[in-house]
């Protein structure tokens, strides 16, 4: 047998360089730096969640997860409008992460142990402290949760709400009976239709949807248990712990700035008439802790004027004006009664 | 010393050669898939399916507990795509086989009808279908108080179809089952009937006029002289439509049905392994389809004329 030597060659090379090329990571470098040379960041939203992350009838995305990629975009790249938003499902959100697909997740995501640890993710700051809740129809006379003894209940599928939603049921021995529907407008159609007894979603959700889909919102009622904690944030790539830290200081950032009352209206006339230290410092023009992020030093003020504080982000989007008609509750100032406690920028 | 010249030495050196690189291949994807995974940290394996899976499921063949594993999870979505599977397969065989020799019938009426099922079922897609039939069971059919009933023994009403009276405690059919049992059923029914039409009309005129020369009846004719012959036809698309009917049943996710897929997703969010997950789901339908697939062959060699 004579197989001649440049065939041999041929088929030789080919397998060491699949071998070669297998050996080498196929995702390598920071996501500042393709962020950078790309001058776009790449933002993972939902494909339509009134108040989070919802396009309107031009293509116009908004919502309080919108707000935090634009503030990113700002921070980063000087400007909240280089932002690709690339809608995901529930089961798509973190293969698109970790792949590298999208730079942050920002797509009302819980945080959770599984998701901190076993994916490749890593979590910032919760922009939203939500929690679970279930919607009945008015004439079913159902005051609490705990009423809801073997119900049919519609679920959305992919989502921490089926866990929840069982752990609920086992606790206080209700035997529900879930109906998993992979979209959301389903479980809601389905809901809507008499399917099921009750309706379960992050509380937010439930607002939401009862304003959208509701024939007549006054027919439905949002039972008052909070059946879980859903603390929901940006996600991003673990491995890159310069992004992850823009992105968690920016949300910490946005919180501070409604703490020490700059809007985006008197960002500018701050800058130069204010005397509190702190303020001078978030804005950049004491001290330089853009520097320490990778950023220049009016990272806070471009993403404040851009996108104005967590506080008005908050009543643009979720607020009672909105038809959403959310309380602060929770996502209130720490020192006004809520959980949101910015970690001090210094 | 093997001879080049040879051409059954060259085709054993280029199918090893190929089957080299297609190892290789195979061997270098899985390779860089899990190296990637375990540089970001994603962990990977199929130990969760032994941990308590966390969530309960509406309908099962067994009595299903949160408690109980993802394994013991996946095992119910399998169960619940079978039993949705094999009632659609058999009924679409039956109703295919009615409407594919209806096609043919001298009657202009049930020919007209035959044709116009098989035009419409086909043609619309089968997801639209399906949330069709969910609607009408779920928006037009009436509360759980007052149902649609005969007597006490059938109750029709937005929660299914309840049979009180069938095995200990009931029977209820939800009209998640019903909606994808039902539309399955009718949409594999239009593609059965083509099959089963082209077979009966490949069988010779010939046979048919031999048959009627010897005074068989239309129903003997069809039973011993033409299905016979159209069987060795109609086998191997009508396996087709079987293992297609076994994967459009996944499309149970867009009305709510627990089949594997939709349990799959389930596990897949709660854990993350998603890699491991969509394994599992492809290895399942695909030892699902070549079992359906041999037993269809076995059933076709056994079918085959045997020429002479």
């Amino acid at each position: 047998m004579s197989l001649t030597l440049a065939f041999t060659r041929k088929i030789l090379s080919l397998v060491c360089l699949s071998a070669l090329v297998g050996a080498f990571p196929a995702w390598a470098g920071k996501t500042l730096d393709a962020v950078k040379q790309r001058d776009q960041v790449v933002c993972g939203v939902n494909t339509g969640l009134a108040g989070f992350s919802a396009a309107d009838s031009q293509g116009k995305w908004s919502g309080i997860d919108v707000d935090i990629c634009r503030a990113v975009a700002a921070a980063v790249l000087s400007s909240a409008d280089k932002v690709r938003y690339v809608p995901l499902s529930a089961q798509q959100r973190f293969t698109a992460l970790q792949s590298g697909e999208v730079d942050v997740l920002s797509r009302n995501t819980t945080f959770t142990l599984t998701r901190d640890a076993s994916l490749g993710l890593h979590q910032t700051a919760v922009t939203y402290y939500d929690g679970q809740g279930f919607m009945v129809p008015a004439k079913a006379n159902i005051k609490s949760a705990k009423q809801l003894k073997g119900a049919t209940v519609c679920v959305q599928a992919g989502t921490t709400t089926e866990k929840n939603l069982t752990d609920f049921s086992r606790t206080n021995k209700l035997d529900i009976k879930p109906v998993v529907f992979e979209k959301f407008e389903a479980a809601n159609a389905a809901y809507f239709s008499g399917r099921c007894k009750a309706y379960t979603t992050d509380a937010s959700g439930l607002a939401s949807i009862r304003t959208k889909e509701a024939k007549n919102p006054k027919d439905h009622v949002i039972l008052p248990e909070l059946i879980s904690k859903e603390p929901l944030g940006p996600m991003v790539r673990r491995g890159d712990d310069e992004w992850l830290a823009i992105v968690k200081w920016t949300v910490y950032g946005l919180v501070e700035a409604e703490e020490y009352g700059i809007t985006s209206e008197t960002v500018n006339s701050l800058k130069n008439d204010s005397t509190d230290p702190v303020v001078l410092r978030l804005l950049g023009k004491s001290e330089d802790t853009g520097k320490l992020l990778g950023l220049d030093r009016e990272w806070l003020a471009r993403a404040v004027l851009a996108v104005g504080n967590y506080g008005e982000i908050f009543e643009k989007h979720l607020g009672e004006k909105t038809p959403l008609g959310l309380k602060r509750g929770l996502n209130a100032q720490w020192n006004k009664g809520g959980l949101q406690y910015a970690i001090p920028i210094r | 010393m093997l001879n080049w010249r040879s051409q059954r030495v060259r085709a054993w050196c280029y199918q090893t050669i190929l089957i080299g690189m297609l190892i290789v291949l195979v061997g270098w994807l899985l390779h860089n898939t899990l190296g990637n995974m375990r540089m970001r940290g994603i962990q990977s394996g199929f130990d969760f399916l032994l941990d308590p899976a966390g969530f309960d499921i509406g309908e099962s063949m067994f009595a299903f507990t949160s408690t109980q594993t993802y394994g013991s999870a996946f095992l119910v979505g399998l169960l619940n795509t079978l039993r949705v599977s094999c009632i659609a397969i058999v009924v679409c065989t039956l109703w295919g086989a009615l409407l594919g020799i209806g096609r043919l019938s001298s009657n202009a009426l049930a020919r007209g009808l035959c044709y116009a099922y098989t035009e419409l079922f086909r043609n619309i897609p089968l997801l639209l279908q399906l949330l069709m039939w969910y609607v009408v069971l779920v928006e037009l059919m009436p509360d759980t108080e007052t149902p649609l009933h005969f007597h006490d023994w059938v109750l029709l009403s937005k929660e299914g179809l309840a049979l009180p009276w069938l095995m200990s405690d009931g029977l209820t059919l939800t009209p998640e089952f019903l909606a994808l049992t039902w539309g399955l059923s009718l949409y594999t029914s239009a593609f059965v009937a083509e099959v089963i039409r082209s077979g009966i009309q490949s069988v010779p005129l010939g046979q048919v006029e031999a048959a009627l020369s010897i005074g068989l009846s239309p129903w003997q004719r069809l039973r011993l002289v033409v299905l016979p012959q159209a069987l060795r036809l109609i086998v191997p698309p009508l396996t087709n439509q079987y293992l297609n009917a076994i994967k459009n049943s996944s499309l149970a996710v867009a009305i709510g049905y627990p089949d594997l897929v939709s349990i799959s997703n389930t596990t897949l969010n709660q854990t993350g392994r998603a890699v491991e997950c969509i394994a599992i789901v492809m290895a399942v339908y695909l030892t699902l389809s070549l079992l359906t697939a041999s037993g269809m062959n076995y059933f076709n060699r056994r079918a085959a004329l045997k020429e002479r």
